[in-house]
């Protein structure tokens, strides 16, 4: 699953990740196409506080950092 | 109703400052390095300043300059350092979590052809000190900086022990979240402190130990040992100067009355605030400062609630910063930093004030969380 939230400010894009990490199932993965800052320390910091898994950050085709995350639970 | 919880960014001038500033706006106003009586008044009051600043952080006074601001004592003191061993080579180590100032220094020393090194920091703020000692000893380093402690999350550094460890590299070490409520520590080659910390009005102190190399980043003149140029500002310096002798005598009581509300902030926050991070070291750390994290919160909005119920604290979210990026020593930290909340006490602070602001916070973060619809997650 690919959530976009291209232009969308902290805390938004967490918020999106937490609302459909229940929409994959347990072992698979979400990734969230960011470009605002706080996206990267703070979708790493949702993976610990919540026991998912920080996966890596690719870049999306028009340059988009993209962070994955694997349900855990 | 409310308080100022923000003394990190500048306490409440302390009652002694006014009167200090008052009395000096009279006293003095004069250049004190004129010959005549007004400037030889001037310079007295000058002079028992640095004398007394000296004294508090553990200084000769011939060490001791003033300088505007916390922030320019943090430009001269790694400009200077840098500039001063530059034979040695262009290399600069700092920390990651180090005063934006610091870190401006750098960018400029990069630009000018230089090297910087930035030295990370574990969970909690604090570098590792024989990581830190071993960037400071490599070859062709010419100056490090390190906090005395973290002005954001109040954790301390190691100072002492990686200047026993790296005893060839001169050390910069700002203090300028430390003077007044903790003790300064030993190694430092060279000091920089802000006296708005201690509610002391805007000056910066700039100390550079004897027999370290410093050269002026500034043209020269016959000023403040050749470090500052320019006519002081005398009723500033000893507004600061009164301040910090005042606020040295019950450096130890109020370290511990802050301390232990502190303990209350960081306690009470953990338990009554659901999904959210308390930052920092809970023990070796300064007694004023702590800061959190709360998920799914916007830090504007957060601030801004806080606002209108009378409390001033500030945030390291990106949100409230005018580059929009988050601050770096939470992203050094790998913590999160949506709706960051630094809270910093000071002289004034009652444990009235604090309950206050711990029993309306829950409150405030919760309508944030309602606005944004992260209910249930």
């Amino acid at each position: 699953m690919r959530l976009d939230n291209r232009g969308r400010r902290c805390p938004l894009p967490i918020l999106d990740l937490a609302r459909h990490i229940t929409d994959v199932p347990v072992g698979a993965t979400v990734t969230v196409e960011a470009d605002d800052p706080a996206a990267r320390p703070d979708i790493a910091a949702w993976c610990r506080m919540r026991g998912h898994e920080n996966v890596g950050e690719r870049v999306a085709d028009d340059g988009t950092p993209a962070y994955t995350v694997r349900r855990l639970h | 109703m409310g308080a100022y919880l923000d003394a990190a960014a500048g306490a409440p001038l302390h009652p002694l400052a006014s009167a200090a500033l008052l009395a000096s706006l009279d006293d003095g106003w004069a250049d004190p390095a004129r010959l005549y009586g007004a400037g030889r008044r001037a310079r007295l009051l000058l002079d028992a300043a640095r004398e007394s600043v000296a004294e508090s952080i553990g200084a000769r006074a011939d060490e001791v300059s003033f300088t505007a601001n916390g922030t320019q004592a943090l430009h001269a003191a790694a400009l200077g350092t840098l500039a001063g061993n530059r034979r040695t080579g262009g290399g600069f180590v700092h920390s990651a979590v180090e005063h934006s100032a610091v870190l401006h220094v750098a960018q400029a020393h990069v630009a000018g052809g230089g090297s910087a090194t930035s030295v990370g920091v574990d969970a909690l703020g604090r570098v590792d000190a024989a990581t830190f000692a071993a960037a400071a000893a490599a070859p062709r380093v010419a100056a490090a900086a390190l906090q005395a402690a973290n002005h954001e999350v109040g954790t301390t550094q190691p100072v002492t022990e990686i200047a026993a460890a790296a005893p060839g590299v001169p050390l910069i070490v700002d203090v300028t979240q430390t003077v007044g409520h903790a003790a300064v520590p030993d190694g430092w080659s060279v000091l920089a402190a802000d006296a708005r910390t201690w509610g002391g009005s805007t000056v910066g102190v700039l100390a550079v130990r004897t027999g370290v190399r410093w050269r002026s980043p500034f043209p020269e003149d016959e000023r403040e040992s050749g470090r500052v140029p320019g006519v002081p500002n005398l009723p500033a310096i000893v507004a600061a100067a009164a301040t910090l002798r005042a606020v040295r005598a019950t450096q130890d009581a109020e370290a511990s009355r802050l301390g232990a509300l502190v303990d209350r902030i960081r306690g009470t926050v953990a338990a009554t605030v659901p999904d959210v991070e308390v930052l920092g070291d809970p023990v070796d750390r300064l007694p004023h400062i702590v800061t959190f994290s709360c998920l799914y919160v916007d830090g504007e909005a957060l601030l801004t609630g806080l606002d209108r119920r009378g409390f001033a604290v500030s945030s390291g979210s990106s949100c409230t910063s005018s580059t929009l990026e988050p601050s770096h020593v939470l992203v050094a930290m790998g913590a999160l930093t949506s709706g960051n909340v630094r809270v910093s006490l000071h002289h004034a602070t009652t444990a009235a004030d604090v309950d206050e602001f711990l029993a309306v916070l829950p409150g405030v973060v919760a309508e944030v969380r309602a606005e944004l619809g992260a209910t249930g997650l």
